[in-house]
């Protein structure tokens, strides 16, 4: 649907308020319901049996003492989930990744599943599961993958997006490439051409909450799944597509949601818990442990990148290409793709070229997370021009007010920008106080700019309008961030109504139509624009009703401030109606007032941030602590300005903790070392400075308010801010990813020893 | 009659065709011309193609029309977090 986008100047009574979030109370309270608060009556436990090799052939599966054990009701293996897919790749590499097949692809890929009455009895029948493996060599590094003499995962695997097609299987599952100019002309040009290569480990989501379900199959083939969620309709569309469930007889209600950022917009234990729960004939919960969300969800992929940009002494960049390694996990996913689209995305380039290697290898499979891939690519690329400023003589943050892309410019990726705000958030860093702030001793400043794409989606609400006036809004989109407050202004926006009198639910997958997930930070883009759409169908409606009442023609009736207005000289004594005496008379009228909105959500706003970072660090322990930290990102609008401040904050926070720490350690076995939290450290609150945001608003001309997404562009500059400012403290500059202790003070006795 | 930009991977499969000639009113009927013309490219539509239009993005308006004289760039359906 279109928008008349009369945004520019509009002035807002409700939207740019900050008014405290309705799910907030039960949340501090203890009382919200998350994905394990969920019970249904003679509900079993599901528990899964686990792979403890990263790459091994099954050769076969006993389960017959288990099945025998009493207080058993269920026992599954892949045999249990026939394959219904139809040939289609994506939705197998799902199935097998549920429920391996026919081999194991990494430590602690599911090969079996149990349901029984309580814990004790569950763990003790995984226990008598006899799993007959062939273990097989296995690979978890990217650039060892690629090697011809790599242990091959699958031998069907031929390199897409390569002409001729190779002949030979590898791990490589396909190339891309974007770009557009000479870049060979382009360096020759150059008087400064500066080639580095960079590595970033796998880094977890590390939201709080596990991933966590209650599921329930009954006899007539209908089906309830109550699941923490990014996307209930999304996992119900995967679900009744792996299970052979007809897709309306599968009713998903999403949770509360503890976290997500990418990593619950996949099933994983949802249908393994559906599969326990049709053989039992009873509902089945099913809650991973935190060592099993690390080892057997989805994390992000481990890079290896290599980055040249050649410049003229005038500081005009000349040509710039990359090439970029990610780790897929055992299934092909889109990652080195989405790294290559972005990573020169900031910039204004004649001659760009860059190249992206999907890699499979024997980790679990990767997930989004928040701004997929951009972060890792952002971290290579804003490095090198870093380096390159200092090489020019240049302050790093005007070499990249220089080269920075503006509307109009051919972006990396292909198409030409519209109105984008990498430019502004530039010009903010440079008047901050923060860059003015002097440094003490063994701190270093880092200042890096990160792009995210946002989309939309199909989108459906429903806006009822209760007996006394007040309002019911139901969204199909999982509030994952404050969206539900976020929404609420919106639909008070359009009516005309205080906040107070709008209540937002997230509805089941069977009271609305089909929402796409929440991500790609398209939560509040997407369903304001169907709030507003559904509003305004609402307001059409209030207004003939109002007619109706005064019985005078509609197109005399106007809806101003929450009131339908009788236009015009022979009215002038009509007293204004308001929705509660509208409402009320609406069984005389017509029946029920409400307002529906089905559409799609294209034309979300591209997004750009530019951080600040100081970081002190010791150079005895090689330890680092942030001690100032400052993010500035346009937002098109902000709709709920703290819960925008809040995105800016947590994506800076994660980008911290996967700069300073967070990495997944495999043993020479192929064994995930740190599957917990002790031993994968995530920043705490005495870990971070308070987190300073400046929210620049250049509006999105494709949204009726001039919204963009805000929720993913948070965590692209951190690695490569944090990764300058810790360059800076030392002296020497950090190439891999964490900067962990061990690695800062390796680099600071190479530069000893130099 | 508009030039279509293909992204690399979509540009192999157009018989390695950076920039194709197509007239179409919208990207319904670019998808569908794209596919009769070079059948390699189904698979990709399938798959989920977006159409950049002037700079805007669309993944799933297929009624989305195509101005005279837009810049018209086909990208990857891009998956977020």
């Amino acid at each position: 649907m279109g928008f008349d986008p009369k945004y520019t100047g509009q002035a807002f009574k409700s939207v740019g308020t900050r008014p405290l979030r309705p799910d907030g109370f039960d949340k501090v309270t203890g009382r919200a319901r998350y994905g394990a608060d969920f019970n249904m009556p003679g509900q079993l436990v599901g528990r899964i049996l686990r792979s403890p090799h990263a790459h091994a052939r099954i050769l076969s599966i006993d389960t017959t003492r288990a099945a025998a054990l009493k207080g058993v009701k269920a026992v599954i293996t892949a045999a249990d989930l026939p394959d219904l897919t139809n040939g289609r790749a994506d939705l197998f590499n799902i199935l097998d990744n549920c429920m391996a097949r026919t081999k194991a692809l990494y430590d602690g890929h599911a090969v079996a599943a149990v349901a029984a009455i309580d814990d004790a009895t569950a763990e003790a029948a995984l226990a008598l599961i006899r799993v007959n493996y062939e273990v097989l060599p296995h690979v978890t590094d990217a650039d060892e993958a690629m090697k011809s003499t790599a242990p091959l995962l699958h031998a069907t695997c031929f390199t897409k997006g390569v002409e001729p097609k190779p002949t030979t299987p590898s791990n490589i599952a396909s190339r891309s490439q974007f770009g557009h100019g000479d870049v060979e002309a382009g360096f020759k040009e150059a008087d400064i051409v500066l080639e580095r290569t960079f590595k970033t480990e796998q880094a977890h989501q590390g939201y709080i909450e596990p991933h966590a379900c209650v599921a329930k199959v009954n006899a007539d083939g209908t089906a309830e799944l109550w699941v923490c969620t990014q996307g209930h309709f999304v996992f119900r569309q995967h679900c009744a597509e792996l299970l052979g469930l007809e897709v309306s007889k599968l009713r998903v209600t999403s949770s509360e949601i503890g976290g997500g950022f990418g990593g619950k917009t996949h099933v994983w234990a949802e249908p393994i818990a559906l599969a326990l729960s049709r053989q039992a004939g009873w509902p089945v919960k099913l809650v991973m442990s935190r060592e099993e969300v690390f080892r057997a969800s989805g994390p992000t992929s481990a890079t290896s990148i290599d980055v040249k940009i050649g410049v003229k002494k005038d500081g005009t960049i000349t040509a710039a290409t990359a090439e970029l390694r990610f780790t897929c996990g055992p299934y092909v996913g889109p990652w080195a793709l989405l790294g290559a689209m972005t990573a020169f995305a900031c910039y204004d380039l004649k001659n760009v070229r860059t190249v992206g290697y999907e890699v499979l290898v024997n980790r679990p499979k990767v997930a989004a997370y928040r701004a997929p891939s951009a972060p890792m690519a952002a971290f290579a690329v804003e490095n090198v021009i870093d380096e390159l400023a200092k090489q020019l003589g240049r302050d790093p943050l005007e070499f990249r007010i220089q080269n920075a892309a503006t509307p109009g410019t051919k972006s990396s990726y292909g198409p030409v920008y519209g109105p984008i705000g990498i430019g502004p958030t530039l010009q903010a860093a440079r008047a901050h106080a923060h860059m003015a702030a002097p440094l003490g001793k063994n701190q270093g400043r880092g200042v890096a700019c990160g792009f995210w794409f946002n989309f939309g989606g199909q989108t459906c609400t429903d806006l009822n309008i209760a007996p006394d006036g007040t309002v019911s809004l139901t969204v199909g989109t999982v509030d994952v961030g404050g969206s539900r407050a976020s929404l609420s202004l919106v639909a008070a926006e359009e009516l005309g109504i205080p906040y107070e009198r709008v209540n937002a639910i997230i509805g089941d997958t069977s009271s609305l139509g089909y929402n796409d997930m929440t991500d790609g930070s398209r939560g509040t883009f997407s369903s304001s624009m169907a709030t507003i759409s559904a509003a305004r169908n609402a307001i059409k409606t209030l207004r003939e009703r109002a007619a109706k009442m005064w019985d005078i023609p509609v197109e005399e009736v106007v809806w101003e401030d929450g009131q339908a207005r009788a236009q015009g000289e022979k009215h002038n004594n009509l007293a204004p109606l308001s929705m509660a005496e509208i409402a009320a008379k609406a069984p005389k009228t017509g029946g029920p007032i409400a307002g529906h909105s089905e559409l799609v959500a294209d034309g979300a706003g591209v997004s750009f941030a530019t951080h600040i970072c100081d970081v002190e660090v010791d150079p005895e322990t090689g330890g680092t602590k942030v001690v100032r930290y400052t993010v500035i990102q346009d937002a098109g609008k902000a709709v709920h300005p703290t819960y925008v401040e809040g995105q800016y904050q947590g994506g800076a926070a994660q980008g911290i903790g996967w700069a300073l720490n967070e990495e997944y350690v495999y043993g020479a076995d192929g064994r995930l070392q740190n599957a917990g939290y002790l031993d994968y450290r995530v920043p705490v609150c005495s870990d971070l400075p308070m987190i300073d945001t400046q929210i620049l608003e250049i509006p999105n001309p494709n949204h009726p308010y001039g919204v963009r997404g805000v929720g993913e562009t948070s965590i692209v500059p951190p690695l490569a801010a944090i990764g300058i400012a810790v360059s800076n403290a030392v002296g020497v500059r950090l190439n891999h990813i964490p900067m962990s202790p061990p690695r800062i003070l390796a680099a600071l006795d190479r530069q000893a020893a130099e | 009659m508009a030039e279509i930009q293909l992204w690399g991977a979509l540009a192999a499969a157009a018989g390695g065709h950076p920039v194709v000639e197509i007239a179409a009113r919208d990207i319904n009927e670019l998808f569908r011309k794209l596919a009769e013309r070079y059948p390699a490219t189904q698979a990709f539509i399938d798959q989920g193609v977006a159409v950049s239009i002037d700079g805007t993005i669309y993944r799933d308006t297929w009624s989305q029309p195509l101005p005279d004289g837009a810049e018209i760039f086909l990208l990857p359906r891009i998956a977020g977090g």
